[in-house]
């Protein structure tokens, strides 16, 4: 099956000025997305997934960021572009929908005004075009009384509303790809079930790709076609998406799908999670050689990993970083309260 | 005897309006549930946000003024008693909270924060205190030269772990966990979770767990209240409530959940249709005129439904 791809990134380094040093939050990631797909990023907090995307956007501080390597769009270089050209592209190619609806919409202006608004820079609509598109939008993100929300203000909107009022402003232009970081992270689940099956069809109506960042691997289980499991700034895993819950590989994908809780699997017996020990290591103290999952499988011996990591290819379109998943095994942690604490 | 009973609990907040700020109304927030709770068990309490569940767990600790109803620990009826201080519920119940961000004086050391209930009810000398406190670390699986660190110097499952020392500083019966892994990481959230089971073992807790995830309650509970409009809707065990429930709204909010298997992406999808048809065409029947949910009733042995 011949995609066609949509976004290229290569090598791409983001890093922040911190205390006059700069450390990368997002450290030499690659992949290529392609037209009509759901690509999923996951991980956990402080993984640099976010910063990812907003790179993408070129929406990060420049006073206080460093981006390096290539991100070309449909064959263009945007980290090239100047602001006026990019300006072009957000919200007219690469639509966005962030994960909090209430900080990201404007308080003071009506939902109208605010789809309204990238249609008056993008779109050479007027003002009578610009309303029946607006409602025209409500109506598709299944919002009932579109004359009524359009008039009203964010905080007049439950939190399933204003997120569709954010996915109306992201999908207004039509673009070939949105950014939905954590897009329904603050919901219900039988809200969150209606946003992604809102997505899902958009996503067929409009052929559009789409990227998608989230932690919660059942989100990720219902929407993607591929999914990259991030790390400590690095792609650690990429695969589609039967492939990486049928058979993960890396020991920190491995260890993520362990610990989830399931409603849907049998309970274990022994009700006790695998756990992985330690935490995500912080961008200040972040060991930048070698295999960055190491220190927190310390069972698995040292001449597992490779000095400089490498992507192995394990299946077409399966790749894993560093030779330690060869010999990665989960292992039962113990348990936390021994009995000589007990009185 | 129950641990804890509760029989018809209601908390209404009023509604004023009007140049005299006369009450016109009620925000019933919970509508009239009863539970209990034996020892060393888990009951589970889910529901969506503003289902009442959080109000539920203020409403037993006694952060939030009852309305009505009745609240007995160990037999003895404590409704009006809750607001007095050092009874013997006060060490009997403790609470876990959502946020371990907010719910942990930045202003105070580690010392100073988990010792606080024992300094309440305990005499201690401040030796003993700080023998007691660094066992309470170990506890948690927080090194004892933490005592004297500040809140801030911790991460997010840390500081959820210094929330449990001190919930767990006087050896309570019951513990309120409010979303107690809601705000942290999956990797961190099993941390939590499979301490909270070891505590429960060692100590004989027993938890009400107030959560939104049908899945980490899944894990955690053996019995379950399903919650919506401040009323129950369905209680039964595990396995009622995932496999057989019975009531529309929980037959909704389980099809809701995102399944963990790609492969099964279109059954769900059909599930969910047939769930939404279902509910559309035979909401009515499950909720009065009013839309209130109707009183729980008997379906077999422990399995409860809010049916006419």
């Amino acid at each position: 099956m011949a995609e066609k791809e949509l976004l290229r990134i290569s090598n791409l380094v983001a890093s922040f000025s911190i205390n006059g040093g700069y450390y990368a939050a997002v450290d030499g990631v690659s992949l290529q997305i392609n037209e009509n797909e759901v690509f999923a990023i996951v991980g956990e907090s402080g993984c640099g997934k976010s910063a990812l995307a907003l790179s993408i956007l070129n929406l990060h501080n420049k006073a206080n960021t460093k981006i390096e390597g290539s991100i070309y769009f449909k064959g263009r270089d945007i980290l090239s572009l100047g602001l006026e050209e990019l300006n072009k592209i957000r919200g007219r190619d690469i639509g966005m929908i962030f994960q909090d609806p209430l900080t990201a919409l404007n308080p003071l202006m009506i939902i109208g005004a605010q789809i309204e608004e990238s249609l008056f820079y993008h779109t050479g609509m007027n003002i009578g075009e610009r309303k029946k598109r607006s409602l025209e939008l409500l109506t598709q993100v299944g919002i009932q009384s579109p004359e009524l929300t359009y008039h009203q203000f964010p905080h007049e909107l439950s939190g399933g509303m204003r997120q569709r009022a954010m996915i109306a402003i992201a999908l207004s232009c039509k673009p070939s790809l949105v950014i939905a970081d954590e897009p329904t992270t603050a919901l219900d689940v039988t809200i969150q079930a209606q946003i992604l099956d809102l997505l899902r069809r958009l996503q067929k109506e409009m052929k559009s790709g789409i990227i998608l960042i989230t932690h919660d691997l059942g989100v990720v289980a219902e929407m993607a076609d591929r999914v990259a499991v991030m790390y400590a700034g690095q792609i650690v895993e990429t695969a589609d998406v039967n492939e990486i819950f049928s058979n993960p590989l890396h020991p920190y994908t491995k260890s993520l799908f362990a610990s989830m809780p399931d409603a849907y699997r049998n309970a274990r017996k022994d009700q006790r999670l695998p756990v992985i020990e330690g935490m995500v290591p912080s961008l200040l103290n972040m060991e930048r050689r070698g295999c960055r999952f190491a220190p927190r499988i310390p069972w698995i011996s040292d001449a597992a990993h490779e000095a400089v990591p490498q992507y192995h290819e394990v299946k077409p379109g399966h790749l894993v970083l560093c030779s330690c998943y060869k010999n990665f095994y989960l292992k039962s942690i113990p348990r936390r309260v021994s009995s000589s604490t007990l009185r | 005897m129950s641990l804890l009973e509760v029989e018809n609990l209601k908390v209404y907040y009023p509604i004023r309006g009007g140049i005299l700020g006369q009450v016109h109304n009620y925000v019933k927030a919970v509508d009239g549930i009863s539970f209990s709770i034996e020892d060393g068990k888990t009951l589970g309490l889910v529901g969506e946000s503003g289902s009442g569940k959080s109000t539920t767990g203020k409403a037993v600790i006694g952060l939030a003024k009852i309305t009505a109803g009745q609240i007995r620990y160990q037999g003895e009826d404590i409704t009006n008693y809750v607001g007095k201080n050092r009874s013997p519920y006060r060490r009997g119940v403790q609470m876990i909270f959502q946020d371990a961000y907010s719910s942990l004086n930045p202003k105070k050391r580690v010392i100073d924060i988990v010792a606080e209930p024992i300094r309440n009810f305990e005499h201690l000398t401040s030796k003993q205190e700080r023998k007691r406190v660094e066992e309470l670390l170990d506890i948690v699986g927080l090194a004892p030269e933490n005592v004297l660190k500040y809140p801030h110097e911790f991460s997010g499952g840390q500081r959820q772990r210094i929330g449990i020392a001190r919930a767990l500083a006087l050896r309570p019966k019951l513990i309120i966990a409010d979303e107690p892994v809601s705000a942290l990481d999956l990797s961190v959230q099993a941390q939590v979770l499979n301490f909270m089971k070891d505590i429960q073992q060692h100590f004989n807790l027993a938890f009400l767990f107030i959560s939104h995830d049908l899945g980490v309650v899944e894990h955690m509970c053996s019995d379950i209240a399903i919650m919506h409009k401040g009323r129950f809707v369905e209680v039964g065990s595990k396995n009622q409530i995932y496999h057989q429930p019975l009531h529309i709204y929980t037959k909704r909010l389980i099809a809701a959940i995102p399944n963990k298997n790609p492969s099964m992406r279109e059954e769900m999808q059909r599930v969910r249709e047939r769930v939404a048809m279902e509910y559309s065409l035979k909401r009515n029947q499950y909720y009065t005129k009013e839309n209130r949910v109707y009183d729980l009733k008997k379906i077999s042995d422990n399995h409860y439904v809010a049916l006419p």
